[in-house]
């Protein structure tokens, strides 16, 4: 498996399955921080940067502490823990995103500053959770599972700000009272659903 | 009823449309769109969230007093993953096709904001009695926004309900075609926004 391989899943990652767009994962923060562009690029990089790092993290976990036969490797290869894979991937999403804070306080207080609100938030973002349980679901590998955890970060990223900026212009528009807000968010992401299914079909 | 007080009474009945946790406080709706190409999926869902909520809500609730306020948070996590984790086996045992299919959302529960919001909002500070009833109450409230969704989408988009045939063939046979866009997620997206926009417009009143 060369290149195109993983050009292609990250394509695939960003465009045409994206994670928000195509599997409605994280919506609850994609609707409730998508009101000014700003705070929507602060929660889309940390999504980014959330994603990218618990996606390998959870594989390791998974494929040799959790799957069928994955203690091969001490000894006791009749042992299937993967129902535990819930339990224990929020368990390291939630750490993760606790170590992560601590360390960008400590290393880099600017990028703390701008991403920090952000991180508390992540830990129930279904987008993250979703990535780890779907990487499971397709049997990626470890570069797969890197490159899909990037690009479903970056697909995140992509879409709350694409709806963050239309909100913005929206609000010099005429919107009927009782659809203001949500309403006209549900439509808004529905158009860009739309959009974005266009791409579906690329190949590379 | 005459057997609830008041307040329990407004912990059941409140959610369905007042307080719709969907609708109108935007909670849970991660896992609410992603089920509802059809009917029978979106039923298994909402059966699973109500018993998801309303046993998270009565067990938080009884052990409220013991639950320090600083790992609340991992408390009520670990709690709500026990028992999602419970659904997925139940659902992989007895009812395999639809556990494929529902793929990986029925966990994704966990993650889904009305469980912990309710929990943390609700169940902290009241008896299991009213938490319990809260948790339903939220449980159908959730349930009944997501199969109005399936019910169109699945009219529209396949011309069935419940996997019944609807729309009858002569219709077919001058020119109707299903809605294919509906099938597709951003159909998801538009049904719902137009949902949210017809019940804030019939209980203007009632809400706020």
């Amino acid at each position: 498996m060369g290149f195109e391989h993983y050009l292609s899943l990250l394509i695939k990652a960003v465009f045409i399955e994206n994670i928000v767009l195509a599997y409605f994962l994280g919506m609850c923060s994609f609707l409730a921080i998508s009101k000014q562009v700003e705070t929507s690029i602060g929660l889309g990089l940390a999504v980014i940067f959330v994603l990218s790092i618990t996606a390998p993290i959870n594989w390791f976990i998974s494929t040799y502490l959790l799957k069928n036969g994955a203690l091969a490797w001490i000894g006791l290869p009749e042992i299937n823990l993967s129902y535990l894979n819930l339990i224990v991937f929020i368990a390291v999403i939630a750490a993760v995103v606790q170590l992560v804070e601590m360390f960008l306080d400590r290393f880099s207080p600017t990028l703390y500053q701008s991403l920090g609100i952000y991180l508390p938030l992540i830990a129930v973002n279904c987008s993250i959770l979703g990535g780890s349980l779907f990487l499971v679901e397709r049997k990626y590998t470890f570069i797969e599972s890197s490159v899909f955890g990037f690009g479903s970060g970056l697909g995140f990223f992509l879409a709350i700000v694409a709806l963050a900026s239309i909100r913005h212009r929206m609000k010099y528009s005429n919107v009927p009272e009782q659809l203001k807000g949500v309403g006209m968010a549900m439509l808004l992401t529905g158009l860009i659903s739309m959009a974005f299914m266009a791409f579906s079909g690329i190949d590379i | 009823m005459a057997i609830l007080n008041k307040k329990s009474r407004s912990a059941l009945y409140d959610p369905l449309v007042k307080t719709n946790p969907i609708s109108l406080s935007v909670l849970g709706i991660c896992s609410a769109l992603a089920v509802t190409i059809r009917v029978d999926q979106a039923l298994i869902m909402t059966g699973a969230v109500i018993f998801v909520l309303s046993a998270s809500n009565t067990i938080i609730s009884v052990i409220r007093k013991y639950i320090p306020s600083r790992t609340r948070i991992i408390i009520q996590l670990a709690i709500i993953a026990g028992l999602v984790s419970l659904i997925d086996q139940v659902l992989m045992a007895y009812m395999y096709d639809m556990s494929k299919q529902l793929s990986v959302f029925v966990s994704l529960i966990v993650t889904n904001c009305i469980v912990m919001g309710r929990a943390d909002a609700y169940a902290m500070q009241n008896p299991a009695g009213n938490s319990f009833l809260d948790g339903l109450g939220n449980g159908f409230g959730y349930g009944a926004i997501l199969i109005a969704v399936a019910f169109f989408r699945e009219l529209f988009g396949s011309g069935t309900i419940y996997g019944i045939s609807m729309i009858p063939d002569f219709v077919y046979n001058l020119g109707y075609e299903n809605l294919g866009l509906m099938v597709l997620s951003p159909g998801a997206f538009i049904v719902l926004g137009l949902i949210v926009w017809f019940q804030k417009e019939i209980w203007k009143e009632k809400v706020k």
